[in-house]
C-alpha cells in the first residue's frame, strides 16, 4: 500500500470513529437516564407518574401530568406568538428585502440565537412579568404562561426564521415567474404559490422550534412561577388560562435535582425520560417532513 | 456495506455492555463507615445547604488564614445533599439548615450532628402590604391557601400571592416543620423560587406577595412581619421570644478527627462564633 493510500484509509477511519462516538453518546445518555429512572417507574408505577397531577415528593406523590401540560401549553403559546413573527421575518428576508437590508436583518435575527437563556430569563423577570401583572385579573401574579410564552417566542424565532427562509428560497424561480406572468401580484405569488410550495420546509422549521421550546429551562424557571398546578383560567374569560402559573418538565428537573435523593431523584430522571421521548418524537417528525420536501424537489 | 453495519452494531453493543458493567460495579456502597474522613489530608471538603454555605465559606477563609497549608472546599447542593454527602463519605463535612430527619438517621446511623449556629426564618411581604403582624396560625392558613385575601387579615381587598421555596430546600423544610406542622401543606398555587435571593426579588417586586426567608437575607426591599407581636430580629430569636428558629448543622460520619475536627472546633470557638454573629445568625455559645 502506498503512503497516500494509508493516509486516505487513516482519515476514513478517524472520521468514521467520530461519527460512531456521537451515536454512542446519544445512546449512552438515553441509556443512563432510563436506568436511573427504573426505580421510579417500578415503585411508583407508570400510570401514576404519567397521569396524576399531584407532585409532592415530601408526601411520596410523583405525578408529572401537570408538568407535561405546562410544557405543552407554554410551547403552544410560544408557537402562536412566535410563528407569525418568524414567518413574516423569513418571507421578508427571502422575497422582499434588498441585499443591503438583508445584510443587516439576517445577522440581527441570528444574534437572538446567541443570547444566553439566563439573559432572556432576566429580561422576562424584570420587564415582562411586571407588564403582565398590569392585566387586572384576580390572582394574576405576572409569573406564568403568558410571560413564559413571550420569552420563548423570541427564543425560537431565529430557528424557525432561518429554516423557513431556506425553504422559501428553495422554491424554484420558475414558479414565481409563472405566477407573475399569469398576472398575479407579488403578494398573491407569495401567499398562493411560494408558501404552499415551501410548506413542508416551513413546517419542519416550526417543529424544530417546538423541540427547542420544549427543552428550554433556565428562562422558564425565572418567569413561569414553577407552581405544580394544572394551568387553568383565572376567571370566566378562557384567555386568562395564559395568566396561570405552571411548571415545565425541564424546570422540574432543574429546580429539584439538587435536593433529590432516592425515589425523588429517580422520579426526576423519569421526568427526563418523558422529555427525551417528547423531543425525540418532535425531531423525528421534523426529519420525516424535511425528507418529504427533498423528495418533491427531486421530482421537479 | 452490510458487514460494516453489522460490525458497527457489534462494537456499539459491546461498548454499551462494558459501560453498563462499569457503572453498576463502580457505585459505592452507601453508609459504609469512614473512621477518619480527613485521613490526615490537608484538604477538607464541605457541601450541602445553600443557607449555611456563605457562612461556611467565611469560616473556612478565616480558618485557612490561620492554618496555611490547609484547604477547605465549600460547595452548595442543599441540605439533603449535605446529609447524603456526609453519610456516604463523599464530603468530609455535610451542611444542613434543618433538623435531620428520622429516615436519614436510619440510613446513616453514624452521623454526628454539630449545631454551629441558629437561624430565624422571617415572614416577609411586599413593602406596600399594610398588615404587619400575624399569628402562626394565620401564617399557616395563608400558606396552605385557606386565607386567600389580605382583607381577611385587616388589609386591602387584594389576593395574597404566596412565594415559597422548592421541595427539598432546607429553608422550606424548616418552615414546614415549624409553621405548617404535620397536616397543612403549602398551597400548590404558590410561586416557587429556587433560592433565598430569588424569593426576596420576587416578593419585593410583586405587590401583595408574601414569602419566607432566612434572617441573613433580610433587607429593606421587603417588609418583615411580626409573629404574635414579636419582630423577626436576632435578639428576639436569641432570647426565644421569636418562634421560628432552626439549627444550622454540620454533619460528619462518625467522630470528627484531624483537620475536620480542628475546623469544627474553630467554628465553635470564640473567633468562629464571632463570624456567626457578623453574618446575622444566632451563636450557639
Amino acid at each position: 500500500m502506498s503512503a497516500r493510500m494509508i493516509a486516505d484509509k487513516t482519515v476514513k477511519v478517524i472520521l468514521f470513529a467520530s461519527a460512531i462516538v456521537s451515536i454512542l453518546i446519544v445512546l449512552a445518555i438515553g441509556f443512563f437516564i432510563f436506568r436511573e429512572s427504573i426505580q421510579a417507574w417500578s415503585e411508583i408505577g407508570v400510570g401514576d407518574i404519567l397521569f396524576k397531577t399531584v407532585w409532592r415528593p415530601g408526601q411520596d406523590q410523583y405525578g408529572i401530568l401537570a408538568m407535561i401540560v405546562g410544557s405543552v401549553s407554554v410551547t403552544l403559546g410560544a408557537i402562536l406568538l412566535g410563528v407569525p413573527l418568524a414567518l413574516g421575518c423569513a418571507i421578508f428576508l427571502a422575497e422582499i428585502a434588498p441585499a443591503g437590508v438583508q445584510a443587516v436583518v439576517r445577522p440581527a435575527v441570528q444574534l437572538l440565537a446567541g443570547i444566553p437563556s439566563v439573559v432572556y430569563g432576566l429580561f422576562g423577570m424584570v420587564i415582562l412579568v411586571p407588564l403582565v401583572r398590569k392585566l387586572n385579573v384576580p390572582g394574576n401574579s405576572g409569573y406564568g404562561l403568558l410571560a413564559a410564552s413571550i420569552v420563548l417566542a423570541v427564543m425560537i424565532l431565529p430557528t424557525i426564521a432561518s429554516v423557513a427562509e431556506d425553504a422559501i428560497r428553495a422554491v424554484p424561480e420558475n414558479y414565481r415567474h409563472g405566477s407573475l406572468a399569469l398576472g398575479a401580484t407579488k403578494w398573491q405569488t407569495i401567499t398562493k404559490v411560494v408558501l404552499p410550495a415551501g410548506k413542508s420546509g416551513i413546517i419542519a422549521g416550526v417543529i424544530l422550534g417546538v423541540g427547542r421550546a420544549l427543552g428550554e429551562t433556565m428562562a422558564m424557571i425565572m418567569v413561569i412561577g414553577n407552581s405544580v398546578i394544572m394551568p387553568q383560567p383565572l376567571s370566566d374569560n378562557p384567555l386568562t388560562f395564559f395568566l396561570s402559573q405552571a411548571r415545565t418538565l425541564t424546570g422540574n428537573i432543574a429546580v429539584e435535582i439538587n435536593y433529590a435523593t432516592g425515589v425523588h431523584e429517580s422520579a426526576l430522571f423519569a421526568t427526563g425520560v418523558v422529555l427525551f421521548g417528547l423531543i425525540m418524537i418532535v425531531n423525528a417528525s421534523a426529519r420525516w417532513i424535511i425528507r418529504g420536501q427533498k423528495f418533491i424537489e427531486k421530482a421537479n | 456495506m452490510k458487514n460494516i453495519s453489522k460490525s458497527v452494531f457489534l462494537v456499539v453493543s459491546l461498548i454499551l455492555v462494558a459501560a453498563m458493567v462499569a457503572a453498576c460495579g463502580g457505585s459505592s456502597t452507601p453508609g459504609a463507615p469512614v473512621s477518619d474522613p480527613s485521613g490526615g489530608n490537608s484538604t477538607v471538603t464541605v457541601s450541602g445547604s445553600t443557607t449555611v454555605q456563605p457562612l461556611a465559606e467565611k469560616l473556612a477563609e478565616a480558618f485557612m488564614t490561620e492554618n496555611t497549608g490547609v484547604r477547605i472546599d465549600v460547595q452548595g447542593g442543599g441540605s439533603s445533599v449535605g446529609v447524603k454527602a456526609a453519610g456516604e463519605g463523599t464530603s468530609d463535612i455535610g451542611m444542613a439548615s434543618r433538623e435531620i430527619k428520622e429516615s436519614e438517621l436510619i440510613e446513616f446511623p453514624n452521623l454526628k450532628i454539630i449545631v454551629i449556629a441558629r437561624d430565624g426564618i422571617a415572614i416577609v411581604s411586599h413593602p406596600d402590604v399594610n398588615v404587619g403582624d400575624l399569628t402562626i396560625e394565620q401564617v399557616r392558613d395563608i400558606f396552605s391557601g385557606k386565607i386567600t385575601n389580605w382583607k381577611d387579615l385587616g388589609g386591602e381587598d387584594q389576593n395574597i400571592i404566596i412565594v415559597s421555596r422548592e421541595e427539598g430546600s432546607g429553608t422550606r423544610g424548616a418552615f414546614e416543620e415549624m409553621v405548617m406542622g404535620e397536616d397543612a401543606l403549602i398551597a400548590a398555587t404558590a410561586i416557587l423560587q429556587p433560592s433565598n435571593g430569588s424569593v426576596r426579588t420576587t416578593v419585593s417586586t410583586t405587590p401583595y406577595a408574601i414569602g419566607y426567608m432566612s434572617f441573613g437575607y433580610l433587607d429593606e426591599t421587603v417588609k418583615p412581619i411580626s409573629i404574635d407581636g414579636v419582630a423577626p430580629t436576632e435578639p428576639n430569636a436569641a432570647d426565644g421570644s421569636y418562634p421560628i428558629v432552626r439549627p444550622l448543622n454540620m454533619l460528619t460520619n462518625g467522630e470528627p478527627a484531624g483537620m475536620v475536627k480542628a475546623f469544627l472546633d474553630f467554628i465553635l470557638s470564640e473567633a468562629g462564633q464571632k463570624l456567626v454573629v457578623e453574618d446575622g445568625y444566632i451563636p450557639v455559645k
